[in-house]
């Protein structure tokens, strides 16, 4: 289980969690959802340990390891898609046989062919990196999933056809996911349990239908709406 | 071919290249003659070795040009030379600070308990002389500098040592009361043809100068002694004497009263103006024909290269292990970056001459000083690109490895040392470039080298001997930058080569 309870966190002067509370169940797929700046981030990073909170407490069961998807996938440029997948479990001293079978497995998953693996970052398409970026944060079979923007710097059309393959491989895997997206749409496919923030603070949490039918705030219904096509357009196109 | 056998091929010529080098400075016990850097220096330690090994008690090993007192009376102190050329004068101002002293006997019984002797004095005095042009000297009258007094309209030029010395042209202008119309600053060796062209009437001149030997000149007694006596002696260790007491007495025998300033002067003018070497120039003192003194200059420029690769080699290698731990541990500590990259940064503002002639009590004269030295400068650039390779580091991928389980060497060999790599590869390449240069230096503490060669053209106004050191160690700051952009593929990772070359 994974909890934040009343947490802040300050850089320099600037807040950027204000009384942050909340709790994401085993197997559940969590959605930080809101605009840049608002803290989804700085919530992953404390998750991750990469931060220590200012006031309050954060507790994740059990502490490691945990797989972490960032905007871009930050793989590193001077190691092939292989050695990039392979290196937590390099680092956890894994058989060269176990590593292969488990790239070959995690290849098959997310739907690589595997001569790409052979390739450098910079051979390979967006949504290929993300692919492998992914890989990486599972190599190790992790109970918590951690994605920030994963999809964030692709085009649209890979980007709605990586959405339907993380839902797939999200309901074959079982884990504990928290997804951080500015993007309403990627919340309602990928997400079961929603938390909306705003500048630091949590401003609702529920699913996408709570927050539409029983705002609780009257951003909650100006961030839907601006992300909505207008009624007009959804007609004109028989969307 | 692969990375590893490339890395393997690399390895093995540069260890090929070592051992030559090893092999090439493999030394037995001999007496070592010293010398200071300039023409009468050396051919006056010519002269020792080439007696040395006449008398046959032992070879002589030749540690010529070690720059001036301060880097030759150290060897001496040190025990890495026996014997070197000096002036009584130098020895009773420079060595045992006791101006007053004159006499070679009291000298000696000063010398006595720190372990040196003197010899029995060669026979010329080379000390600070004005000349004038003969013509001028005899239509004015002049013999001797007090007559200068009479005459305060002539021109003078001084070189800038003996404006500036005490025992030069400030002493020398209150003793004999002496005013000139213009006195003017210029570099030693252009002060003869000035004065024989006619723009000056008066120059500064050291008393062998092998220009004496040609123009015709007069020069003006001291006749109210201002001048030190400067007779030259041959310093020695006193071991020397008691070792080789044959060799000694050879010395003493051929070399005692023998030279007087006129035989000096003649010498000196076979080498600075003749183009003759200082062993020929030693050879035809000594009465013999210099067909076995003759230079080998191909086989003297390979032993030099090899001297000088070992310089670069080692002082690069030893900077290398010592800056990327120290330029790593300024990338992890904030703090402490500072400090370091200014105390390496200070060790760069320090003149290499300087921090070359330091090394002297610690290290004595040599290789290994020069090694140290030129290691201690080869560090900044290193350390510099690596603290900065590493810190620079974008830090989502820097942050990743933590989440990824990479910790402590794993982090850095895997992940950031690689991604540096371009940078920190820029920065050792800088520094070995940098020290082909800076190691011409080391052969003013002896240090071998392509320096010997700049430093002999330096002593004889030679610009052919200068540029026959200048050029090579040019060639090889070049051949070397093109090893390093070699050692590049084989060093930084495939993709970053790609990265830096394509755009995106």
């Amino acid at each position: 289980m994974i909890a934040l309870r009343n947490v802040t966190k300050r850089f320099g002067g600037r807040v950027a969690l204000d009384d942050v509370s909340l709790t994401v169940e085993p197997g559940a797929t969590h959605v930080l959802l809101g605009s840049s700046g608002a803290g989804k981030s700085t919530i992953l990073r404390l998750i991750l340990g990469l931060l220590r909170p200012d006031g309050g407490e954060v507790r994740v069961e059990p502490t490691a390891p945990m797989g972490y998807v960032v905007q871009e996938g930050a793989l590193y440029p001077h190691l092939p898609a292989a050695r990039n997948v392979a290196l937590p479990a390099r680092a956890a001293n894994w058989s060269a046989e176990r590593q292969a079978a488990r790239l070959d497995a995690l290849a098959a998953l997310v739907g690589l062919e595997p001569e790409l693996m052979a390739r450098y970052p910079h051979q390979l398409s967006g949504g290929q990196r993300q692919r492998v970026s992914l890989m990486r944060a599972l190599m190790l079979d992790p109970p918590v999933l951690l994605l920030d923007e994963p999809l964030g710097a692709l085009d649209p059309i890979t980007r709605a056809s990586l959405q339907t393959q993380l839902v797939r491989v999200f309901g074959e895997l079982r884990k504990t996911v928290i997804v951080v997206t500015h993007d309403v749409r990627e919340a309602f496919v990928l997400g079961s349990v929603i938390t909306l923030l705003s500048q630091g603070r949590v401003v609702q949490q529920g699913t996408l239908a709570d927050l539409a039918q029983r705002p609780a705030d009257p951003f909650v219904s100006e961030f839907l709406r601006a992300q909505a096509p207008p009624p007009e357009m959804a007609r004109e196109l028989r969307l | 071919m692969t990375r590893r056998t490339t890395l393997a091929a690399v390895g093995s010529a540069l260890l090929a290249l070592l051992i030559c080098a090893a092999a090439a400075r493999a030394e037995s016990p001999r007496i070592r003659v010293g010398s200071k850097s300039f023409t009468e220096s050396y051919i006056l330690g010519e002269i020792v070795a080439q007696i040395v090994d006449e008398t046959g008690e032992a070879r002589a090993e030749r540690r010529l040009g070690l720059g001036g007192t301060g880097i030759v009376y150290g060897a001496l102190a040190s025990g890495d030379i026996d014997v070197y050329p000096e002036y009584t004068g130098t020895i009773a101002q420079a060595i045992l600070k006791e101006p007053a002293l004159t006499s070679v006997e009291a000298m000696r019984g000063r010398l006595g308990p720190r372990g040196f002797t003197l010899g029995v004095p060669l026979g010329f005095d080379n000390t600070y002389a004005l000349a004038v042009r003969r013509d001028a000297a005899a239509r004015l009258g002049l013999r001797a500098i007090s007559d200068l007094a009479r005459h305060p309209g002539l021109r003078a030029a001084f070189d800038a040592g003996f404006l500036e010395r005490a025992d030069g042209w400030p002493g020398l202008q209150r003793h004999y009361g002496l005013r000139f119309a213009e006195v003017r600053t210029m570099e030693h060796a252009l002060t003869y043809p000035a004065l024989v062209s006619g723009r000056v009437d008066v120059i500064d001149v050291f008393s062998t100068d092998g220009q004496l030997a040609r123009l015709d000149l007069a020069l003006l007694t001291d006749d109210r002694r201002f001048f030190p006596d400067y007779t030259a002696v041959l310093l020695a260790r006193r071991s020397l004497a008691e070792r080789f007491p044959r060799t000694w007495a050879a010395l003493e025998r051929r070399l005692g009263g023998r030279i007087d300033t006129a035989t000096m002067a003649r010498l000196n003018a076979l080498a600075d103006l003749e183009r003759r070497s200082f062993a020929e120039a030693a050879a035809t003192f000594l009465g013999r024909a210099s067909a076995d003194t003759a230079r080998r200059p191909a086989r003297e420029l390979a032993t030099l290269t090899l001297e000088h690769l070992w310089l670069v080699a080692v002082s690069t290698t030893v900077a290398v292990l010592l800056g990327l731990p120290l330029g790593i541990l300024a990338a992890r500590r904030r703090r402490l970056a500072q400090a370091e990259l200014m105390g390496v940064g200070v060790i760069q503002t320090i003149p290499a001459l300087a921090l070359l002639s330091f090394m002297i009590p610690l290290f004595g004269i040599g290789q290994v000083p020069a090694l140290v030295a030129l290691s201690l400068y080869a560090l900044l650039p290193i350390v510099r690109t690596t603290h900065a390779g590493i810190s620079t580091l974008d830090p989502r991928l820097v942050e990743m490895t933590t989440v990824l389980g990479l910790r402590g060497w794993r982090r850095l060999a895997w992940v950031e040392l690689p991604l540096a790599s371009v940078t920190i590869m820029a920065g050792i390449k800088t520094s070995a470039v940098l020290t082909v240069g800076t190691a011409t230096l080391a052969a003013f503490i002896g240090g071998g080298g392509y320096g010997t060669l700049i430093v002999t053209g330096l002593a004889l106004n030679d610009v052919g001997t200068i540029l026959a050191g200048a050029i090579p160690a040019a060639v090889m700051a070049l051949v070397i930058h093109g090893l390093f952009e070699a050692l590049d593929r084989v060093v930084v990772p495939r993709a970053l080569r790609a990265a830096a070359s394509a755009p995106g």
